[in-house]
């Protein structure tokens, strides 16, 4: 059950896992996401589904060692099992042509950037890719989000590789064009999907986003996900993942994200302590 | 004590056949052993203690034998409560839990949380003598007993009559799907049970706490399932890992149950209510009660530490937050209920624990609006005070606001208590299954969707309810289920 095929380090927090799942496989769709366990008693983890193959029915996941579960996860090896894997779950991205469309991913968000990326590609979209990371070393997926983009842009913090800004600053390049893009999607960290709305608001194009909240059961039963996305409450997990970027109230999000930051920093240090690994550096990406 | 007990029932044993009506009146009522309140406002473990033997024989000596037995009527499942009672007077303990469990799977469970006081043990005629309902026979405790002293020795399961060749889908692992399992794998149908959560129990497991209900008992009737057979797939979500029509013309299933429960939790609609520090009940129980972060040693799963905490709502669901806010370390708990104690639907018996336990009770209050501070975490709420009007339709007296009695109740967490709407996700992804404007599914007097072969029952079906209602519901659809399958054979 859940076992895991293949694990790659991506960067140095950064991991890619393929996990037999046959069903999940069969069933996702571009923007869904999964939630797992590394043990019984363990932290519920969502995380978005990066690729699958119905065929090897395996699914793929992209993570970013930020506490104490994904820690664990990252030394889990290939023939482990996952003892629990959920999903998929959320709503799938609604995929058409619409013409042009813009795919922004900073950091990790590439990951599940990709397969939306890949359908828009294939429902006859031009596609232009903006991704972004602190440096170099964090840059991934960049050779599959080539073989997909029709025009991809990199851009680094420290412009070590690529273009030294923000990801907002090609996107407000691309929005002033000519033939300005029919739709944005970014995926990334909240506070760079937070400006990347800001930057398309106003040129009035549709920006989707999708979030990555706190989530216990990802069914709808909990409620923790909630977001205030045009002045209503919505659950992510059951009315999202993705969401129009310009109506999402992010201040709010961000701070939310935070409920749990304090015991987050302890079981942090604590499993550093235990795994015996290097202390974490600063590790917030934009 | 016991000294007493066994005192009292070597006088009762030898005219236990011949004791007149007026005799057995005058046998004390039985009072439950509770943990000390002070003690147990601090730890999860039970609060109650359950009966010992002898309370439990004496208890059942009080019973009158009246005729017409109108406790077995204000039983959803009806059980044969006289007979079973009977049983236990005479000392013949397996005898009682074997009649409890002609008509119910859950005794253990149902012992403990169903209403009594407003089903089997409202119209008991020895209450209605004694001029109090509180003095009637306490059938719950006695259930309860019964079940223990079965589990303490190892429940054996209910025989499993050959197999049919049929295969049956019971989605969620709530009281209504374990009933509905169990009877259709007692035909002699194979039955998988379909759970979202990692571990199966529904509501039982992630939102009844542990000190009203231990999950060892839910864990010992899972056990007991497994026994007969039955699968259980875990981590599966019906409508998402699998469609649910997929299950019935791709997955060879014959029929199935959809016992999902009531999934979706209500917020007040008020401002300030995603402020940091706000929860819905189901989510501040789920982190306790499901991912075990009351012990945090073991547990991954945090909840935040709380000085002040006001709960809304006046459900049970309302008194196990309340309780597990304490139990968590809050130094004050209130608990803000727009009408008065009389329209609580919370059971007696858990509002007078919750008061020993020192949750601070405010009727005739709501909140108005949730405040926080510059980091969005909550530091008050904005209440109104409110004055009984005229019935409304739920007969209960409306409560009416009394304006400009707007008043500031400091607070660091607010936990939502104030129910359930019906989870869309099966209505989204199966649109065939029809329901009605609130969500629920609806069905036919069989317990029968508007799809053939598909069948429904517990809160998905009649909206927030109790455990026993929906085992009655479960049990009702099992055997339509039966002969359906059986129908479907010939």
């Amino acid at each position: 059950m859940n076992k895991i095929i293949e694990k790659k380090q991506l960067s140095e927090e950064v991991f890619l896992m393929r996990i037999k799942a046959p069903l999940i496989a069969e069933e996702r769709k571009p923007g869904q996401f999964i939630i797992l366990q590394v043990s019984d008693d363990g932290e519920r983890i969502p995380l978005t589904i990066a690729d699958a193959d119905s065929s090897a029915g395996t699914i793929t996941l992209i993570f970013q060692t930020v506490g104490k579960s994904t820690h664990l996860l990252a030394h889990m090896q290939p023939g482990d099992n996952l003892p629990h894997l959920l999903g998929p779950l959320g709503k799938p991205t609604h995929i058409e042509n619409v013409g042009t469309v813009v795919c922004v991913g900073g950091g990790i968000g590439v990951a599940p950037l990709h397969p939306i990326a890949k359908a828009m590609k294939l429902a006859g979209n031009k596609v232009i890719t903006i991704i972004g990371a602190r440096s170099r070393n964090l840059i991934i997926m960049e050779n599959e989000m080539r073989a997909i983009a029709d025009e991809l842009i990199i851009c680094t913090d420290d412009g070590s590789y690529g273009r030294k800004c923000l990801v907002t600053e090609p996107l407000k390049e691309t929005c002033q064009r000519a033939d300005k893009p029919n739709l944005v999607v970014a995926i990334g960290p909240p506070i760079m999907m937070k400006f990347c709305a800001e930057t398309t608001r106003p040129f009035g194009t549709k920006t989707l986003v999708s979030l990555n909240t706190i989530m216990i059961d990802g069914t709808g039963m909990c409620g923790g996900c909630r977001v205030t996305v045009g002045g209503k409450t919505n659950f992510v997990c059951v009315d999202g993942p993705e969401f129009d970027g310009h109506l999402v109230d992010f201040d709010n999000m961000i701070k939310r994200l935070g409920s749990y930051r304090r015991y987050e920093e302890k079981a942090h240090h604590a499993c550093h302590l235990h795994l015996g690994l290097n202390q974490p550096g600063e590790k917030k990406t934009l | 004590m016991k000294n007493s007990e066994t005192a009292i029932l070597n006088e009762l044993l030898p005219k236990k056949d011949q004791l007149k009506p007026k005799e057995r009146m005058a046998i004390p009522p039985q009072e439950m052993p509770l943990q000390d309140p002070k003690e147990r406002s601090h730890n999860f473990n039970e609060v109650a203690l359950g009966y010992n033997a002898e309370q439990a024989r004496i208890e059942a000596l009080r019973c009158l034998k009246c005729p017409k037995a109108p406790c077995v009527n204000g039983c959803p499942v009806r059980i044969n409560i006289p007979a079973f009672v009977e049983k236990i007077a005479d000392g013949d303990f397996q005898g009682a839990i074997n009649i409890i469990k002609q008509n119910s799977l859950l005794p253990a469970v149902c012992g403990r949380v169903c209403p009594q006081e407003v089903q089997c043990q409202e119209p008991c005629t020895l209450g209605k003598a004694l001029k109090n309902t509180e003095h009637a026979v306490s059938i719950g405790r006695l259930e309860r007993f019964v079940a223990d002293t079965e589990r303490l020795h190892g429940i054996t399961p209910s025989p499993v009559k050959p197999d049919t060749g049929k295969k049956v889908a019971v989605v969620g692992s709530g009281p209504a799907g374990i009933v509905v399992a169990a009877d259709l794998r007692r035909h002699g149908h194979a039955v998988t049970i379909f759970e979202a959560f990692h571990k199966p129990g529904g509501v039982m497991v992630y939102g009844i706490p542990e000190f009203r209900l231990p999950k060892a008992i839910v864990q010992a009737e899972i056990d007991t399932l497994k026994g007969m057979g039955v699968e259980i797939q875990t981590d599966f979500l019906v409508g998402r890992t699998r469609n649910l029509m997929n299950l019935m013309t791709k997955d060879g299933f014959d029929a199935v149950f959809l016992g999902i429960g009531a999934g979706l939790p209500k917020f007040m609609d008020i401002e300030g209510e995603n402020l940091l520090g706000v929860f819905s009940a189901n989510e501040y129980l789920t982190r306790t009660n499901l991912m075990k972060a009351y012990d945090s040693e073991k547990s991954d799963t945090p909840i935040i530490s709380s000085r002040k905490v006001a709960v809304l709502g006046g459900g049970n669901v309302a008194m196990d937050s309340a309780r597990t806010a304490l139990r968590l370390g809050a130094q004050e708990v209130h608990l803000v209920y727009r009408r008065t104690e009389k329209e609580m639907p919370a059971r007696a018996e858990e509002v007078q624990n919750a008061r020993e336990e020192g949750i601070i009770f405010h009727f005739l209050e709501n909140a108005l609006k949730i405040i926080g501070d510059s980091e969005g975490h909550v530091t008050s709420m904005e209440c109104l005070r409110y004055e009984l009007g005229e019935p409304d339709e739920s007969g209960r007296r409306r409560p009416v606001p009394i304006k400009g009695s707007e008043f500031i109740m400091e607070t660091d967490t607010v936990i939502v208590a104030i129910g359930n709407e019906s989870n869309p996700l099966i209505k989204k992804t199966s649109p065939q299954i029809e329901t009605n404007k609130w969500g629920n599914i609806i069905v036919n007097e069989k317990g029968q969707t508007s799809v053939k072969g598909i069948y429904a029952g517990g809160d998905i079906v009649s909206g927030a309810a109790t455990v026993i209602q929906a085992m009655g519901q479960g049990r009702l659809a099992a055997q339509s289920i039966h002969e359906y399958l059986t129908a479907k054979n010939q």
